[in-house]
């Protein structure tokens, strides 16, 4: 009953989003009020009916409804509680009504914020969101419903990947879909600019907390999913420029040049255009994100089951969406100019500067992701991209942005001024170049070339970002949040390039064969192996290795790394014991059972590397915090056009898979199909 | 703020769960080829497990590529006639960095000349608005002095 | 007016490569052999039938042959098996094993059971000459001309369609079918 209601829901969501979308643009355009006024009603109505088809899902999933092939494929009853529920997401058509439920989310919230905005333009916001939603829930009905029913039912599920059995993999999907899914936002907000033909600063007023906190979202999904890569499978690894890594990193990388450039046109009137387009292109990213995800057309250790009619969809979609934004874009931009000027040492260069320094960044990472398909279009043969490109390309562009960070912030608006802060420039540069070779040279006695350059970078932007805040609590000024958000967040940064940087120079790895009572020392830390012992779990058993760890002598710990074999899947997993020890972390890993009592285990002590993620951690700290500025709470009376001269314008197993193995490659598939599977399946 | 943040990265810790990953005790005879050997097998893709690397890949074919590339290195030959090796037999993919050559060119130097191309426009701009700022009067909010 | 245009543009593109990556999409899980137009790879190795019999590359010279890798381990060539059956039965040109890193008990009693489609089989048991194929997983079928060059490659596990659509269009009549 429950997984018919869901689908019913479902059917009557896409009708109400094909109303709310045909209301908010066709209202407005032809200056029909009741139609305009009929957009909020079909908001909240096909956000109820999302939220009841996500409901029943849920709710089927805890119940262990498996005559639902989705839930069969997905869950078991030996699965605890909150995983159960967690598995709703975890493969592709549940992930996808999670977006689409988000989507609702951000619907319903700006609905209520827009509410004061002319009623208009408020519309228009909600139809292009509506369109999106419509778009979404279509292709769900059409290729990825998530309550089609199996018959006849399984006596018990397939179980959830196990390397999904992980808090933080449990959490990372809506967080990062959060993120992911608010630049639609901006994005309708642009594209309402544009079928409107205005766009003034007001707009970008309007715009800046929603983009702020959807990057804040985004900052920590990604964050999240990077530490998960950290404990669940890259063996200490935690980036991979993985392509589904990178779908995700380019919206955030577009949508940082968004937020400042929001921040220009909001405070100045300029670079209008450019807002428009990253706000377009913010989101852009994000649906080829899923379209790259989720078509099959590029191998990805996150894939979600390949199909071709499903990439046939969504690039369709995608055709409708961004070339239709980027059409408005062609037609409207070229009015959109501003007499205002600045200065080259001005606050607006070094957002501009930041603005084209990011793009390129975001441009490198696309260009890395979709050369593969771009040599098989071209007829240029395989071409395969990894992190040796990555890296040095990535970092050409990066690095002059940081350095560039740390004057900027002490530049003012139009006039720069830059030599007043010369002082403060030069005395924060030493402090910093002096902490940075110290980190380097004295704390860790080694490094690569680049290594005191960049730690460098990074405490000069913590100082320089310090600066400010501190010069106007003794001056006993104003300190809006929006001033500290940004303070925080580039603090964040800084940390966060802090960590990189030891974590890239210093880690030390060894992979040793060890039998019991042997010893063996990395770093500054003696680890000696005393054997295994037999474990069992709720639905695994394994074994459980035993490691004493002494850092110069001195007995610290004991760790326990563990394998695990999942009864269902019978997948392997290895649980790798990891500690926090004077700001490093110590990773112990089992292997394999080398015979005569002897494994292989694998130690690595990874310098700094909780920073990474506390600092961008802090990065959407800060955004939260600027994104509640009083300011942007808006009147309806505070409504105007600024007097500028701004012009009335604005993927089963086909016969090609690889074979079958009967050891079974790592990584998480978030269908929660490992390659032995989709030959089953 | 900080402080739960702490509290779910301490409470993660015992149990980071994670696929069977290899472990690569291989010893090289000298440091200088376990170094070699480390570099090239991180940087030869596992051509069953695609995203891996044939160092942390568990199924036996990495196994078997990494005794290739020990026997090779012992053998004596250099660490392009191991890529070599592996290229003629799978193909560009194997290699997890694009060789630089005429058909990897646009994408060697595409960072290069974006970076060329950002730097033109961001000259024309400045240029542009630094023209205007004698003749704009209008006054700019720097009582917050924020952004 | 130009370059507002050129985004659009930009996108089209995209969206021509984004296209044709859907339609090759099929094959993405496959990678395109390196070793097609060129020599097949030599070896000397064991017959698994016979251990005091070896099966040289060389010795395939001068005749087309099918060469299949397989393993009792590998449930993609169970499902296969039936169609190599059938080839044996309908076509002229034989079918080469490769039993890559099996055990030969195993794989012994495998053909006794299911029976043997094979002309011979050689034992990879190191897995060194599968490297040497480019193989990277099981089953994997090569089929190789009278002068010893690699003409054609398919990976999984075969039909009989792909045989019909893939194989024999590259055979000479004669070998394709038995007469």
């Amino acid at each position: 009953m429950l997984p018919e209601l869901g689908h019913f829901a479902l059917i009557l969501a896409m009708l109400l989003a094909a109303l709310q979308a045909f209301f908010g643009i066709a209202g407005p355009a032809l200056g029909r009020d009741r139609w305009t006024a009929a957009v909020t009603p079909a908001v909240a109505g096909q956000f109820v009916m999302v939220a009841t088809a996500v409901a029943c899902l849920i709710a089927s999933f805890v119940a262990n409804d498996f005559s639902v092939t989705y839930i069969a494929e997905n869950s078991n009853s030996a699965l605890p509680l909150f995983y159960r529920v967690a598995a709703m997401w975890g493969a592709h058509e549940g992930s996808l009504l999670l977006w689409i439920f988000l989507l609702g989310c951000w619907t319903v919230a700006v609905a209520i914020g827009v509410s004061k905005l002319p009623a208009r333009f408020a519309a228009r916001v909600l139809g292009v969101l509506g369109v999106v939603s419509f778009g979404f829930l279509l292709f769900t009905l059409a290729t990825s419903n998530p309550f089609l029913r199996l018959d006849p039912p399984a006596p018990d599920g397939r179980d959830l990947n196990p390397i999904l059995q992980d808090f933080a993999l449990a959490i990372h999907p809506p967080i990062l879909y959060t993120g992911y899914v608010g630049f639609a936002v901006a994005f309708a907000f642009a594209c309402a600019a544009m079928l409107e033909g205005r766009m003034d600063q007001m707009w970008a007023r309007w715009t800046r907390p929603w983009t702020t906190s959807a990057w804040a979202f985004l900052s920590v999904g990604i964050a999240l999913g990077s530490w998960w890569a950290y404990y669940e499978l890259g063996w200490g690894g935690y980036w991979f420029w993985d392509p589904v890594e990178n779908a995700s990193f380019m919206p955030w990388l577009v949508g940082t040049a968004l937020i400042h450039s929001l921040a220009v046109t909001d405070k100045r009137g300029l670079f209008k255009s450019w807002t428009l387009l990253l706000a377009v292109l913010a989101f852009s990213l994000s649906l080829l994100g899923t379209f790259l995800v989720r078509s099959g057309v590029l191998v990805s250790v996150h894939s979600f089951a390949a199909d071709p009619t499903r990439g046939i969809f969504i690039l369709a979609f995608l055709i409708v969406m961004i070339g239709g934004a980027l059409t408005l874009y062609a037609w409207r931009a070229p009015l959109l100019k501003s007499q205002a000027g600045f200065d080259l040492g001005a606050r607006e260069s070094f957002l501009l500067f930041n603005n084209i320094l990011l793009v390129i960044g975001a441009a490198t990472v696309f260009g890395g992701t979709m050369a593969p398909l771009i040599a098989d279009a071209l007829g240029l043969g395989t071409l395969s991209v990894g992190t040796p490109y990555f890296n040095p390309t990535f970092m050409l562009s990066m690095l002059p942005l940081l350095a560039l960070l740390s004057l900027g912030v002490h530049a003012k608006w139009k006039r720069g001024q830059l030599s007043a802060a010369r002082r403060i420039l030069l005395t924060t540069l030493v402090i910093a170049a002096i902490a940075g070779v110290i980190i380097v040279f004295g704390v860790y006695s080694h490094g690569k070339v680049l290594s005191p350059v960049a730690a460098t970078l990074g405490v000069w932007i913590i100082l320089s970002s310090l600066v400010d805040p501190v010069d106007r609590l003794r001056r006993k000024l104003s300190l809006p949040r929006s001033v500290i958000g940004m303070s925080v967040a580039h603090i964040g940064l800084g940390l966060f390039v802090l960590s990189v940087t030891t974590v890239e120079s210093f880690t030390l790895e060894r992979d040793v064969a060890l039998g019991q009572g042997e010893r063996t020392s990395v770093g500054n830390y003696e680890f000696r192996f005393e054997g295994v012992k037999s474990i069992e779990g709720p639905n695994y058993n394994g074994v459980e290795g035993k490691v004493t760890v002494t850092r110069h002598g001195v007995p610290t710990s004991v760790v326990y790394p563990q394998k695990r074999q999942y009864w269902v899947q019978r997948q392997v997993t290895t649980e790798a014991a990891i500690e926090m020890h004077h700001g490093s972390n110590v990773f112990v890993a089992l292997g394999d059972e080398l015979g005569a009592g002897k494994w292989s285990v694998r130690f690595q002590i990874r310098p700094l590397v909780n920073f990474l993620w506390l600092g961008a951690f802090i990065m959407a700290v800060g955004g939260a915090i600027a994104a509640t500025d009083r300011r942007y709470r808006v009147a309806r009376e505070a409504v105007t056009t600024v007097p500028v001269a701004t012009p009335g314008v604005a993927g089963g197993a086909s016969h090609a898979t690889p074979g079958q193995f009967r050891e079974e490659c790592p990584g998480p598939t978030l269908s929660g199909r490992m390659p032995a599977q989709e030959e089953a399946g | 703020m900080i402080r739960p943040f702490l509290i779910i990265v301490l409470a993660g810790m015992l149990l980071a769960s994670g696929a069977a990953y290899a472990v690569d005790p291989t010893e090289m005879p000298t440091p200088e080829l376990q170094k070699r050997y480390h570099g090239l097998t991180h940087e030869l893709r596992c051509m069953q497990c695609q995203n891996e690397a044939i160092a942390d890949s568990p199924v036996s074919l990495a196994a078997d590529l990494r005794r290739e590339v020990k026997e090779m290195l012992i053998a004596g030959k250099s660490d392009d006639d191991v890529r070599n090796f592996m290229v003629a037999r799978y193909g560009d993919f194997i290699l997890f960095r694009p060789r630089v050559a005429a058909r990897t060119l646009w994408l060697w130097s595409a960072p290069g000349v974006l970076l060329l191309i950002g730097a033109a426009v961001a000259v024309r701009i400045t240029r542009q608005r630094a023209a205007l700022v004698e003749q704009d009067n209008d006054p700019v909010d720097e009582d917050v002095r924020s952004s | 007016m130009n370059r507002f245009i050129l985004p659009l543009g930009i996108f089209g593109l995209l969206a021509v490569v984004l296209a044709i990556g859907i339609k090759h999409s099929p094959e993405k899980g496959t990678i395109p052999s390196p070793l097609i137009g060129k020599a097949a790879p030599q070896f000397t190795l064991p017959v698994l039938t016979d251990s005091n019999r070896t099966l040289r590359s060389a010795d395939l010279k001068g005749r087309w042959y099918v060469f299949n890798v397989w393993g009792t381990w590998c449930g993609g060539c169970r499902e296969e098996h039936s169609v190599l059956l059938e080839i044996r039965k309908t076509a002229q040109v034989p079918l080469i094993g490769l039993d890559w890193k099996d055990e030969d008990p195993q794989a012994l009693q495998w053909l006794a059971e299911l029976g043997n489609p094979y002309e011979v089989v050689a034992a990879d048991r190191e897995g060194r000459i599968a490297i040497d194929w480019g193989v990277y997983g099981a089953p994997e079928t090569f089929l190789v001309d009278p002068q010893g060059i690699v003409v054609y490659k398919y990976v999984g596990p075969l039909t009989l369609e792909a045989w019909q659509t893939l194989f024999v269009p590259r055979l000479p009549p004669q070998q394709a079918a038995k007469s």
